[in-house]
């Protein structure tokens, strides 16, 4: 299927995909709609969001069925951004904290 | 070996499967992406960097709302609307998010009409795309103007908490606004190329002289559903958080 230039595919799994898009979208709507919080309401946003996410870019964008070699140079680099994020919000809890000294007890 | 072995080894670029077929596509000369036009792999080292500003804004979004003393506006109450009767929370939101995902598809279908050099068809499904884009803009220009007529949203402060609050969400909403925006621009014009029967004449284009042809179609898609993607992402941390 990858072998030849452009992406011909039955139209069965798009049809699939799209379904399941609505069905997630309408899902995560739901975690708002009944307040579920704590927790929950992460690891359930959280779950949906990236189904969503990894089922647009497995299939619409067609990176199921590209080669390797562009797979990896898309999906590789943006891992780094977990180092970032993690910078960011070691950073914050901090600014966080130098504001509750300085900002809300005064000094 | 002899010379006659080394010739019949000899196999077509992009054959090799899996994590081998990898460091051989890498380590060939000239194009490591094998079997990928030209103007789909630009498109994704576009996509990959406009990936990092998208995360940038959204890292940025998550200092802010982290490091605030302040409380952070709800936005299940703040992008409520009602339609008569009691406040759905987020209802436009939803629909914003639905009519997105029906215009992925329409995409998708339209690529795929397109291999099969199903002129009309994906003509139309372009269209409908492009309409379809349209529509969210202009109702992300409601949820704008809601927000800053009737809300008092400011990017410098709101009567809801903090006033990081209208700064980072002008900002993250505007920069993906303004890609839709040029993702129905482009929709637009490709559409009139596939009518015209451009891509069937394989006339040139006026700014790369290259070849026309469907695979373009499919570059367009793949920022179309990148638009989407990120409205993904927006929507669970800006709307749903």
């Amino acid at each position: 299927m990858a072998q030849e230039e452009g992406q011909q595919h039955p139209l069965g799994i798009y049809f699939k995909v799209w379904g399941l898009l609505f069905v997630l979208s309408f899902f995560s709507y739901m975690v708002d709609y009944y307040h579920v919080q704590g927790y929950t309401r992460w690891t359930l946003i959280l779950i949906f969001m990236f189904l969503k996410a990894g089922y647009i870019i497995a299939v619409f964008m067609h990176i199921k069925w590209e080669r390797l070699a562009l797979s990896y140079a898309i999906l590789g680099p943006p891992l780094v951004l977990l180092v970032f994020i993690g910078i960011m919000s070691y950073e914050s809890d901090y600014t966080y904290e130098t504001r509750g000294i300085y900002f809300v007890t005064g000094s | 070996m002899t010379p006659s072995d080394s010739v019949t080894s000899i196999k077509k670029p992009g054959q090799t499967p899996g994590l081998s077929g990898l460091a051989e596509d890498w380590s060939s000369d000239q194009r490591a992406f094998k079997n990928v036009p030209w103007g789909k792999a630009m498109m994704w080292i576009f996509l990959l960097s406009d990936t990092f500003i998208f995360s940038c804004f959204l890292i940025a979004y998550m200092t802010v709302r982290m490091s605030t003393t302040d409380v952070w506006p709800s936005a299940s109450e703040v992008f409520a609307l009602s339609f008569g009767g009691d406040p759905i929370p987020l209802i436009l939101i939803a629909i914003m998010t639905f009519i997105l995902i029906t215009s992925s598809g329409t995409m998708v279908l339209a690529v795929n009409y397109g291999y099969r050099k199903d002129k009309n068809k994906t003509a139309l499904l372009l269209i409908i795309t492009a309409l379809l884009g349209a529509s969210f803009v202009g109702m992300q220009v409601f949820e704008w103007t809601k927000l800053i007529v009737d809300q008092g949203v400011r990017p410098w402060g709101n009567p809801m908490g903090a006033p990081q609050f209208g700064a980072i969400f002008f900002m993250v909403t505007g920069f993906h606004g303004f890609h839709v925006s040029v993702g129905v621009l482009f929709l637009i014009l490709v559409a009139r190329k596939v009518w015209r029967g451009d891509y069937d004449t394989e006339k040139r284009g006026f700014f790369t002289s290259q070849k026309g042809s469907y695979d373009i179609v499919e570059t367009m898609g793949l920022y179309w559903h990148f638009v989407d993607l990120v409205w993904v992402f927006i929507f669970a941390f800006f709307y749903l958080w």
